[in-house]
């Protein structure tokens, strides 16, 4: 109902079950079964190892220990540990201050201008594909542009710009006061392009109609926007949500790169990276495979929430 | 989009005179805005490239580099080795693109339009990973690639750890899928009475109407191979087999802030190519995403 299909196949198919099948001997059925079977081993290969092994092997791994090649159970140990990091309240901290800062600003500024965007009857297609360049960017690349943007100080480029236009200078990555919004900022220049493009092409399916009764019937700008575009557009509105959320909460190379990781007492620490931080630096994976376990749950919570909460889709 | 649908303003209130003023102020606003924002950032790199490291240390920033300078670039491709990080990426995307699509068409069309049995079951438990990101599982999947069970192989600093998790994509599955599911029976039993076996019927009848869906599969396979940061950086931690993305953040601690932004304009070319050349299948193929009509 909210946007038009941009692919679609030939045609729908009947809802009758191959009848053509049900009547063929058996060694022809045994023999698609096996074709069906083998064109299904190589991804089930792929999900075994890197998919379903894993999710088991995270669990496992969080009640163990390995030291110099000897694995044993050691109960809540891991959790315990990583619980009394004191990176761990920051961590959590840090994660839900950047998820939320990043829905603001990362999830309602793109609906903003695409709203404004769907307006316009002139440079439409320049500004969607000027709002997409940074997206196609290589990450790491587009985050060391910000990196020099962000000098703290009066040398920094952003700052000659604030005090330009007579803003006060400020420290960004520098100073944990405004950590994470500068990481969140820095994010969303990179990653906004996708959302306004996919927000106005759920726009460009709401019927014009709809306006014209709701103008008709006296409903000024903002009062369209609330009862026409939003619940048309809520469908979509919903799923960008739960991407949006998803995806922020696992934020990593933003504070790798500005922040050198950590930032200034802990002020960029993000789950994703104190998980990297206990694997890799201090050479302990069964901590970080117990963060990756508290991640996953609160993930799977927060999913459960979204299905149970969602509008449904009608058909 | 057609000019004749209206939208949220009537096209009667913008070809009012007070309209016209304020819908052209805001075109103008926005564009000039936009592209102080978006294009100003690119042009402080290719240009900071070209300037000397005291030039783009300098406050207020110059416009134009006072005397141009390829030198940073070359110096950017040597120093970081820029050559080799864009064959490996190339490299891997190639692989991961073959392996997640193939194997995703393949999967796809067994459950789709061959139903074994468990094919359903199958699909729900490889349907049950989308709920739980990558990144949550990079420890054990980390534990994977330096020691595969059962096989016992190490493939730390191969593409096969590019390669295979590319295979386990549920969402690539999903998609392919569903598209398969609107195929109708009927196409594949004509086929079938002309004798075709089933890989006949996948390469000459669901292949080709399927070439939409499998673009767009594909644009979101090398992307991802293109963007990922976290897993290359675990999985390929030679100096040589790293990812372009990867590779300019690691190399460029210790090189002058000229040098680094040449690089990262370098390491932008070829996907800003990419784009302008497969604009519109890759703007179209962001809607496919959830949205069912």
């Amino acid at each position: 109902m909210t946007a038009t299909p941009v692919i679609s196949a030939p045609a729908r198919s009947q809802a009758a079950p191959r009848p053509a099948t049900r009547r063929r001997p058996r060694w022809y059925r045994v023999r698609r079964h096996l074709t069906g079977h083998a064109f299904l081993l190589g991804t089930v290969v792929c999900f075994a190892f890197f998919a379903w092994y894993p999710m088991v092997k995270e669990i496992l791994m969080s009640f163990q220990r390995t030291r110099r090649g000897v694995t044993s159970w050691v109960g809540w140990d891991n959790y315990e540990r990583i619980w009394n990091d004191p990176a761990f309240g920051p961590a959590w901290r840090n994660t839900l201050l950047f998820t939320g800062l990043a829905l603001v600003l990362g999830y309602a500024v793109p609906f903003v201008i695409a709203v404004v965007l769907n307006e316009f009857r002139h440079a439409q297609g320049y500004l969607r594909v000027l709002v997409y360049l940074p997206v196609i960017l290589p990450p790491a690349a587009g985050l060391l542009l910000f990196k020099y943007l962000y000098s703290p100080g009066p040398d920094g480029i952003l700052n000659y710009l604030f005090s330009a236009v007579g803003l006060p200078q400020s420290q960004f990555v520098q100073s944990p006061s405004t950590t994470i919004v500068s990481l969140v900022i820095a994010s969303t220049w990179l990653n906004m392009g996708g959302a306004v493009l996919i927000y106005l092409a759920s726009l460009q399916g709401i019927s014009g109609d709809l306006y014209e009764a709701a103008e008709i019937e006296g409903a000024g700008i903002l009062r369209r926007v609330w009862h026409v575009t939003i619940p048309q557009t809520r469908l979509i509105l919903s799923l960008m949500f739960l991407l949006q959320v998803v995806a922020t909460m696992q934020f990593f190379i933003e504070p790798l790169i500005l922040a050198g990781g950590n930032g200034v007492e802990d002020s960029a620490t993000g789950l994703v990276y104190l998980m990297y931080q206990h694997a890799f630096k201090l050479a302990d994976l069964n901590g970080a495979a117990a963060l990756g376990v508290m991640l996953m749950l609160v993930l799977l919570v927060f999913s459960a929430l979204y299905v149970w909460l969602s509008p449904k889709q009608e058909d | 989009m057609a000019a004749t649908t209206r939208t949220l303003i009537s096209p009667a209130r913008l070809n009012r005179p007070a309209g016209r003023r304020i819908y052209w102020t805001l075109v103008i606003l926005v564009v000039v805005v936009s592209t102080v924002a978006f294009i100003g950032p690119f042009y402080w790199m290719v240009t900071g490239g070209l300037k000397t490291g005291q030039e783009i240390a300098q406050i207020p920033p110059t416009l134009f580099p006072k005397q141009p300078d390829v030198g940073n670039y070359f110096d950017a491709w040597t120093g970081i080795g820029l050559g080799q990080l864009l064959l490996n990426t190339i490299w891997y995307a190639a692989g991961a693109l073959a392996f997640q699509v193939g194997f995703g068409v393949t999967a796809a069309y067994s459950i789709s339009k061959l139903r074994p049995v468990f094919g359903n079951g199958v699909l729900a438990l490889m349907l049950a990973t989308l709920m739980i990101p990558a990144t949550v599982l990079v420890i054990p999947q980390y534990v994977t690639v330096i020691h595969m069970p059962i096989v016992g192989w190490n493939l730390l600093n191969t593409p096969w750890a590019i390669w295979l998790p590319a295979g386990a994509n549920a969402f690539t599955i999903f998609l392919l899928k569903r598209f398969f599911d609107s195929i109708p029976n009927e196409m594949l039993q004509a086929a079938e009475i002309d004798g075709a076996g089933p890989v006949r019927t996948l390469w000459s009848v669901v292949v080709p109407v399927s070439r939409p869906i499998i673009g767009v599969v594909a644009i979101f396979s090398v992307t991802a191979t293109f963007k990922d940061f976290l897993w290359p950086l675990l999985v390929q931690p030679s100096a040589t087999t790293k990812t372009v993305n990867v590779g300019i953040y690691a190399f460029s601690t210790g090189l002058g802030q000229n040098v680094v932004i040449a690089a990262a304009v370098i390491a932008a070319i070829p996907t800003i190519v990419v784009f302008l050349i497969f604009q519109k299948n890759i703007m179209g193929g962001l809607t496919v995403g959830g949205i069912k009509g």
